[in-house]
């Protein structure tokens, strides 16, 4: 069972290479990168983000992260001032200051990331050096390493590409001889990763990892016998260089909703050569589970119109999700990026009528959403009320990300998501 | 490089944007990049505001670099131009155009654009967002001011002030400037216009019309009304407001300028606040012990009401930007206290541990602070979040700010009580210890875990065997003379529900207890769990 057999896309729909997608190139209104750090210090437990940047790096994460996470957060930023840019040689020294300051304090803190912002690339911080120096000079074998959350390099989601990307060349090498193992890659919350393990161990799939893990010491092994399933679709960097440690990718849509979950996990079983009938028989529960609770919301969102702004690079499988399992009509998908091969699978389930965008123009979309006049518009936190206030139902992005969206039982949460806003706006008398 | 997790203060040019979204008629175009355009949330969630931001962000990205940034720029400004078509705009640059040194008011110039355009110049390794705002209202008068304007003669008219300083994203703004409005209105005196807070550009080119300048926020105003006192001579009323002495001083001030009968600086009937603090109950907040921090203004007016007004002791007092800090040192001195100059919040937060107040006065900072090491607080400055933009009507300022304010301060002591009785019958069966104090509950991520857990029923709680941990039993149709169902959960399913977010733990073991017993299922498994999911959002 070594080679991995290409799994049937689940709906029939050969992906097709002619879809237009229209690109956009105008004012972006989006996280950048650093963002990202907002669930990832959640998922990955000895780990500390320090973003050398400015008080806007910090005023941005304290804004998107809100002070929920007030107690000490395993974030911070190294505020670059003045003194700082004067000359180099004494940045550098700052930052060692600080490190050694940062380290002393926390000394749960296993591995060390240096994010880089937007002032510290146009000054041209050398942060992949300094990492390598720190990590040099330490012999507690705490890991340092570096990646850019900028905004002139990433868009939101992006930033988990980069850390994850980052993280790819400390991941010991499998044996050559090894069995087939799968890795799942992209952050998940604890609780949905331990129902994939489930299911697929079930399946008799035992060597399964998670990437990133929960605990940056225990990183998974990968080598030309690691098939990897992609958890989320903005991974493009990682899955390459995984790719270039020998790695091969399993091509399957994401796993939102009942049937984007079956047919994901069903690549992982074609690959690992799961007979059809025990895959069948460990999804049949949950699968029937998450279609009968997907009934409430449908009532909800069926033959409503739907537009997405571009925000997270999950527009396209929630709008798939949508379309196909909830009966929505899609009017506009735009994405901040559209990775063709990654989401070659989704694209070709979605409905020719829909207008795909790749890139941002706001106020361009913005007059498009108006005279569209959908019956619900997917979008960041800065347009959200005051689209409400034109008379828009919206749903804020920021939640398809924060929140446990992916698998079976996770699928009617996701509708419930989109659906919320809509049942308030009936209810409300105001 | 300084290590910071949370900050007081945003950068400069979110002081900028405080101003431009306050104003009417303005856009501002900043060379940014895409991150930058987070700042809009803060206005449009923070404070609800139903617009965005004017402001265009031109998110420039690393191939832009060294190639076209500066016409990218051009074109934003021209395009925003087109779109907005603003009375005024405004130019400048975040941390990362700053760097790379476009000229934004050279281009901008370039561009002959028919209206004013006004370059801000905001140095963001500098300063923040306090001098930010100010620095932008001061160039925005300058620029617009028409200083050949004077108030036409005082025979026959009633005399008028401009009201100076409120911003977007202001501390209780909105209603301070309508109660002051109120206030002025009674002593015979109008408001000619009131800036930045809904002010178009046309607006402040007559300013010069008013008799005298009211610095309602010196951290954004004192520097434009400086320059109109010096420029247009117009004398500016500094007292700021907050509380009833201060409010008797400044309508004092006022009525001595106006040459107004002073009768009229006597309290009107609604200023309640004096006897409510005089009143026999308010007896057992002498001598409270309260920490104050925050902005200069709020932090100097809090620490004089409390002292003066409420009968507390301040033990502690400070504000955390820099500009006032001469201020806020001498007022400390004059109460035998050394002022905390800081925006480290670790070093507030060991402040006000190491002098154990029975009461902070604070920012949202300190509402955290205090959360954390279990003390009563209230926000009393920016920054703020959301809940401290209520929809009822509460100024801080003038005699109905007085009476907010008794309120505001007392309250949370009132409260303590009740923490204190909950600490006292802890072991009793009502006070279920993860309860905790309500209003140390129920808002925010960090409240108590379990407050949502089912409350068990007494009766069940007696009847359970004394090896179950009752928290893991539930009992269910407890009422007198119902039989009463026993669940057990089985350790996976348990496991599973502590992967559940706190905040909706309580609510799924809930519905999965119900589901079961509804079932009649006696051992909650993985399955049921599941089930019970499904079931309900079904
Ligand atoms: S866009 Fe750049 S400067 Fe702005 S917050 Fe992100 S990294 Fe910092
Ligand atoms: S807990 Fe309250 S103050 Fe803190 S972030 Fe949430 S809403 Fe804001």
């Amino acid at each position: 069972m070594s080679a991995a057999p290409r799994p049937s896309v689940a709906c029939g729909t050969a992906p097709t290479a002619a879809r237009t997608i229209i690109a956009e190139r105008g004012q972006r209104e989006v996280f950048c990168g650093l963002t990202g750090i907002v669930w990832l210090h959640r998922k990955i437990q000895d780990a500390f983000f320090l973003i050398v940047g400015s008080r806007t790096c910090a005023h941005l994460m304290q804004s998107a992260a809100g002070v929920m996470v007030f107690a000490e957060p395993r974030f911070g930023t190294a505020i670059m001032e003045e003194k700082d840019l004067a000359g180099l040689a004494d940045a550098n020294d700052e930052l060692d200051r600080v490190v050694t300051q940062l380290l002393a304090r926390l000394p749960d803190v296993k591995t060390l990331f240096l994010v880089g912002s937007c002032p510290s690339e146009v000054i041209k911080l050398d942060l992949a050096r300094a990492a390598q120096r720190l990590q040099g000079e330490r012999t507690d074998g705490v890991r340092i390493l570096y990646y850019s959350g900028s905004g002139i390099e990433t868009t939101f989601t992006q930033g988990e590409d980069a850390c994850l990307a980052a993280l790819v060349p400390e991941l010991p090498a499998s044996a050559p001889d090894a069995p087939p193992s799968l890795m799942i890659v992209g952050t998940l919350p604890d609780m949905v990763e331990d129902q994939f393990a489930r299911m697929l161990a079930q399946m008799g799939i035992e060597r399964v990892s998670f990437f990133p893990a929960r605990n940056s010491r225990t990183l998974p092994e990968v080598g030309p016998n690691t098939r990897l399933l992609l958890a989320q679709p903005f991974l493009g960097e990682t899955a390459r260089l995984l790719e270039g440690r020998g790695a091969t990718r399993l091509p399957a849509p994401f796993p939102f909703g009942a049937d984007g979950t079956a047919d994901w996990l069903r690549a992982a079983a074609n690959a690992f050569g799961v007979p059809p009938a025990t895959f069948e028989t460990v999804i049949a529960a949950p699968r029937a589970r998450a279609r009968k609770a997907l009934g409430g919301p449908r009532r909800q969102l069926e033959g409503k119109s739907i537009f997405f702004f571009p925000d997270s690079q999950l527009e396209p499988s929630l709008a798939r999700f949508l379309h196909e399992e909830l009966g929505m009509r899609l009017i506009e998908v735009a994405s901040p990026y559209i990775h063709r091969d990654h989401l070659a699978e989704e694209l070709a389930r979605l409905p020719q009528s829909c207008r795909l965008v790749e890139g941002h123009d706001v106020d361009a979309q913005l007059d498009r959403a108006r005279a569209a006049k959908p019956d619900i518009i997917v979008c960041g936190l800065g347009l959200a009320n005051p689209l409400e206030a034109e008379g828009f139902t919206t749903k804020w992005s920021i939640e398809l990300v924060f929140s446990p969206v992916h698998g079976f039982d996770q699928a009617a949460d996701l509708a419930g998501l989109f659906a919320r806003p809509l049942v308030r706006r009936d209810l409300l008398k105001v | 490089m300084q290590l910071t997790v949370w900050t007081y203060e945003g950068p400069p040019h979110v002081g900028a944007m405080r101003v431009a979204t306050a104003m009417k008629g303005v856009h501002y175009v900043l060379h940014a990049p895409q991150g930058d355009t987070y700042a809009d949330l803060l206005f449009t969630m923070i404070e609800r505001r139903d617009h965005r931001p004017p402001v265009t962000y031109t998110t420039f990205q690393a191939r832009d670099l060294g190639t076209d940034t500066a016409s990218l720029l051009q074109g934003a400004i021209e395009g925003a131009y087109e779109r907005f078509k603003p009375q005024a705009m405004l130019v400048g640059a975040s941390c990362t155009a700053e760097l790379i040194q476009d000229d934004p008011g050279g281009l901008a110039r370039a561009l002959k654009l028919p209206v004013p355009v006004i370059p801000l110049e905001l140095p963001s390794y500098q300063k923040k967002e306090n001098w930010g705002a100010s620095e932008t209202f001061y160039q925005l008068v300058r620029a617009l001011a028409d200083t050949s304007l004077k108030p036409p003669p005082l025979e026959g008219r009633r005399p008028r002030a401009n009201l100076l300083g409120p911003t977007a994203l202001g501390f209780r703004h909105r209603d301070d400037v309508t109660e002051i409005t109120r206030l002025l209105d009674g002593l015979g005196v109008d408001v000619h216009v009131v800036a930045p807070l809904n002010a178009t550009p046309a607006d402040l080119a007559t300013l010069p019309q008013a008799d005298f300048n009211v610095v309602l926020y010196p951290e954004t105003a004192e520097t434009a009304a400086r320059w109109l006192e010096r420029n247009c001579r117009q004398p500016m009323i500094k007292t700021v407001p907050i509380g009833l002495g201060a409010t008797r001083a400044f309508v004092a001030e006022v009525v001595a300028l106006c040459g107004l009968d002073p009768a009229l600086a006597a309290d009107p009937p609604g200023s309640r606040m004096g006897w409510w603090s005089r009143s026999i109950d308010s007896n057992y907040l002498t001598g409270k012990r309260v920490f104050v921090f925050g902005d200069a203004t709020h932090a100097m007016a809090m620490a004089r009401v409390a002292r003066d007004e409420l009968g507390f002791e301040v033990v502690g007092m400070g504000c955390y930007n820099r500009e006032f800090a001469r201020d806020v040192r001498a007022l400390a001195a004059e109460f035998g206290l050394e002022a905390l100059i800081s925006d480290d919040y670790l070093e507030v937060e060991a402040a006000i541990a190491s002098v154990s107040p029975e009461l902070v006065l604070g920012t949202q900072m300190e509402r955290h602070i205090a959360k954390r090491l279990r003390l009563p607080c209230a926000v009393i400055s920016a920054p703020v979040h959301v809940q401290d933009f209520p929809a009822r009507y509460s100024p801080v300022m003038g005699f109905e700010g007085a009476n907010v304010l008794f309120d505001t301060l007392v309250h949370p002591l009132v409260m303590g009580l009740e923490e204190h009785l909950l600490a006292m019958f802890r072991d009793d069966f009502e006070f279920n210890d993860a309860q905790g104090a309500s209003h140390l509950g129920g808002h925010g991520a960090s409240a108590a875990p379990e407050a949502v857990a089912p409350a068990i029923p007494a009766a069940a709680q007696i009847a359970a065997a004394s090896t179950v941990d009752p928290s893991r039993e539930a009992a269910l149709g407890g009422a007198a003379g119902e039989p009463v169902l026993r669940l057990v959960w089985s350790s996976e399913a348990e496991r599973e529900l502590k992967k559940i977010p706190f905040f909706v733990r309580g609510k799924a073991r809930r519905n999965t207890e119900r589901y079961a017993s509804d079932h009649g299922v006696s051992e909650i498994s993985l399955e049921t769990l599941y089930d019970a999911k499904a079931h309900f959002s079904s």
